[in-house]
């Protein structure tokens, strides 16, 4: 929106006009989708929740007395007789990363309408995020037959385990959901319900591309988290 | 002829956004059941909210018999006392007045009031109230389980709250933890549509400035909501795995009745600041909706503008914002640093600066108001009162010294009571004696609610005054049944008993007040349009009560802020924000 200051007499100059800007009428962030906003807003809360529970892993790491595993040891895979320490987990995590970039793409072929272009890259993604789902059950099993639960393991505090599967768990869970809504917007790029302005089945509203924009912010933050659990947990 | 509002002004900026896609109800389930409406989901939130605050109601009447006639009810032991207390406090603070402020209210009225047609995402609000709803089920079901509902006291702290001999160990607390976890979830959804519809769906002319302070406090706490609940919703998880499979989060080495559990190493400290940062901003979610609404009503029923209008928004702002840094206020005898309280005491303290800023702009607002004592201002001026009194009370316990000798005594009950139970609480019935023509078409009946006014403001004095003296005394709180205690005086059992019997009458004056809304629903006097002759949009809608869409054909247009009363120079003492600067009032009748 344009508007001269002859036409809007409440327009104001200079560090005021940028404050009476950002208050102004209808939008507060002006082009920016309800949808889009309200994912960044849920991502800052859910923040919060990925944030207490990194802070209290590292509380309760700190205040048990007996000795931490080695997470080098714990986290290595041992391949033809060679112990490689963090093989699984970098594999893992260059996977989720990748699936970040095809990401990115499949939200600019979005907005180009290239939808064939567009589907093959959500579902890219979606596959990229199944995988490292499947890699992280892999993780989790073989951590099991070591001997590893929530409330002890061989190797040191029990905390260990306690804190490994229930934040793992939990950004398991963000992805597995990630995967699923990654599926239901490539089916519906895909038969152009954001271009004929087909309904939604549950909300009955029409949608648009903005929402494989908000899809990405979901995958992109699911992403960074996953490097803060990774700094935190496998190279501490 | 020209008036001097405040920035009135002739222009409005034109639409920037399409025509919203309304889902329109095809039956009657559709419309009132599983309401995509607004309005519809704001009313079945403050129904679940009464309904449920009710069981919490009677609950304190059978605290309140136990402490004030001991020994007396058979019906009343030592296990079913803790649970009773755990669960008024954890119903009144998360499942009535959270729900019932952010959930009831800002349904209501957000649309309403910014001049939208409904919440951005309707089908997201719907499932925020069945989620609240499905909570409030897992709650109740704790009382038909083995062991019945938790005892742990609403703060849940462990280790006590998962061991033996604390009441509802088998299930109470398993269910308490999963219908937190689910209320967190239902909220976030609905707390997600409040924050966007108020930033990105506000009508033509509706700037941030010109929004009614309700919007402003019901905003803000949302926020404070979406930032804090986070921290309740790990403490949570984390208590239900330390339950349920046995891990070590909060659990230390321990020994129950002789034996060695297999717990170890957990850090119990850890939860209460968990726990705390959620909490703390929790005062202000309840409170800060409150001020909003009290601060529409006192300027609405003074017909008088808002005093420092910019400054009670900025003081919303930054009570929210100082809310996330004094959590620890409440765990100053838990055995932390020493030096963590002086931080937190000073942080306590600045609270006091914007709040005590509200207090005088409430006060200058009333200051040579042309004030109608109507039941809205009763209960507004009522607020203002017990809020003054909760808040200095405050004061004396933020500070560490004074608050060692004072923690878990009945001082603490009473401040706590006076300034989120009492004060909130006395908006609430303001607002909905405001609001309620709109919901209805009918007013409450006057003589009922002046009654409900009397006893219940009266009321909550008689029974909290006297229990800061019961605390200074040193009675704690939480006690099942004082016994042969040398420090405590005979008076102070007289006091107990009386004490009981007030709070009895001010129950059975919430009774009348109930009664009030069911009869004045077909036999209310039936209101005429803006019956209080209020500035803000919900009011100026084609219909009353507003209709699916709220606004009819052709969104309002906002010109002006909410307050133009009294304003000099215009013959109608108001003039509602959809009339341009210079139009003479067409609006104003």
């Amino acid at each position: 929106m344009t508007q001269t200051a002859a036409t809007n007499p409440n327009q104001l100059d200079g560090t005021q006009g940028a404050v009476s800007d950002w208050a102004s009428d209808q939008r507060a962030f002006k082009n920016v989708p309800w949808g889009k906003a309200m994912m960044w807003i849920f991502l800052l809360s859910d923040t919060f929740i990925f944030s207490c529970f990194l802070i209290s892993y590292m509380t309760v790491r700190s205040s048990t007395k007996i000795p931490w595993p080695n997470t080098s040891k714990v986290f290595g895979l041992n391949v033809n007789g060679v112990e490689v320490p963090l093989l699984l987990i970098a594999i893992m995590t260059f996977i989720l990363i990748s699936s970040s970039g095809t990401m990115a793409m499949a939200v600019k072929y979005g907005y180009e309408r290239k939808r064939k272009m567009t589907t093959a890259l959500l579902l890219l993604t979606a596959l990229f995020g199944a995988t490292f789902v499947a890699m992280q059950a892999f993780e989790w099993t073989k951590l099991i037959h070591e001997g590893v639960r929530p409330w002890g393991n061989p190797f040191g505090a029990p905390q260990f385990g306690a804190t490994f599967f229930m934040i793992t768990g939990f950004h398991g869970t963000h992805v597995t959901i990630g995967v699923i809504f990654l599926l239901i917007v490539a089916r519906k790029v895909w038969r152009g319900d954001y271009d004929t302005g087909k309904r939604g089945f549950f909300t009955s509203r029409k949608g648009n591309y903005s929402i494989v924009e908000a899809m990405g912010l979901y995958w992109h933050f699911v992403d960074l988290v996953w490097v803060f659990i990774f700094a935190f947990f496998y190279l501490w | 002829m020209a008036d001097i509002g405040h920035d009135a002004a002739d222009y409005a900026p034109p639409a920037e956004l399409e025509e919203v896609d309304l889902y329109h109800a095809k039956s009657w389930i559709t419309k009132y059941v599983f309401s995509q409406d607004a309005k519809v989901i704001g009313i079945q939130y403050a129904l679940t909210a009464t309904a449920i605050g009710l069981v919490a109601l009677v609950l304190s009447w059978l605290i309140r018999l136990q402490l004030g006639f001991p020994d007396t009810f058979n019906f009343i032991d030592a296990a079913g006392y803790y649970q009773f207390v755990t669960m008024h406090g954890m119903i009144m603070v998360v499942y009535l007045l959270t729900a019932l402020f952010l959930g009831g209210f800002g349904n209501y009225l957000i649309p309403l009031m910014v001049g939208a047609r409904d919440m951005v995402f309707p089908y997201v609000n719907m499932l925020s109230f069945w989620i609240y709803f499905l909570a409030v089920l897992v709650l109740v079901s704790s009382w038909f389980l083995p062991g019945g509902p938790t005892g742990a006291g609403w703060t849940l702290y462990p280790p006590q709250a998962i061991m033996q001999g604390t009441p509802g160990r088998e299930w109470g607390i398993i269910m308490m933890l999963l219908s937190l976890a689910l209320f967190i979830i239902g909220f976030t959804m609905g707390g997600l549509n409040y924050v966007v519809t108020i930033l990105q769906a506000r009508t033509r002319g509706m700037t941030l400035m010109r929004m009614p302070l309700t919007v402003w406090g019901i905003f803000v706490a949302t926020i404070l909501a979406l930032l804090a609940f986070p921290a309740l919703f790990v403490g949570a998880i984390m208590m239900l795995l330390d339950r349920v499979l046995g891990t070590s989060f909060f659990m230390p080495h321990i020994v129950e009745l002789g034996e060695h559990l297999k717990y170890g190493g957990g850090s119990p400290i850890l939860f209460q600041h968990l726990f705390w940062f959620f909490g703390h901003p929790e005062v202000y979610i309840v409170a800060l909706p409150a001020f909003g609404i009290v601060s529409d009503l006192i300027s609405t029923h003074a017909r008088k503008n808002v005093f420092g209008y910019r400054m009670m928004v900025w003081a919303l702002v930054a009570i929210g914002g100082l809310s996330f840094i004094v959590w620890a206020h409440h765990m100053y005898v838990s055995g932390m640093n020493p030096y963590f309280g002086f931080f937190f005491a000073t942080t306590t303290l600045i609270i006091a600066i914007p709040t005590a800023l509200k207090v005088y702009n409430w006060v200058l607002t009333l200051w040579k108001g042309n004030i109608r004592l109507t039941l809205p201002m009763l209960f507004s001026l009522g607020f203002i009162v017990t809020f003054v009194n909760g808040g200095i009370t405050g004061l004396f316990l933020g500070n560490v010294v004074v608050d060692v000798p004072l923690s878990d005594t009945l001082f603490v009950v009473a401040h706590f009571h006076m300034v989120m139970g009492v004060a909130p609480i006395m908006v609430i019935f303001g607002a909905i004696y405001h609001w309620y023509p709109l919901m209805t078409g009918r007013m409450l009946h006057e003589g009922m609610g002046k009654f409900h006014f009397w006893i219940t403001f009266l009321g909550a004095y008689l029974i909290y005054f006297p229990m800061h003296y019961l605390g200074f005394l040193g009675m704690p709180r939480r006690y099942f049944e004082m016994g042969e205690t040398s420090f405590v005086p005979e008076s102070a059992a007289t006091l107990n008993e009386f004490i009981t019997v007030t709070a009895l009458i001010v129950g059975f004056a919430q009774m009348v007040f109930l009664f009030n809304l069911y009869w004045s629903r077909r036999n209310g006097i039936v209101a005429e349009k803006n019956p209080w002759h209020a500035n803000s949009l919900e009011w100026q809608t084609p219909e009353m009560p507003p209709g699916h869409g709220n606004f009819g054909k052709e969104l309002p247009v906002v010109y002006r802020w909410p307050y133009d009363y009294s304003v000099p120079g215009v013959e109608a003492d108001f003039i509602p924000q959809n009339v341009p600067a210079g139009g003479t009032a067409t609006g104003a009748e």
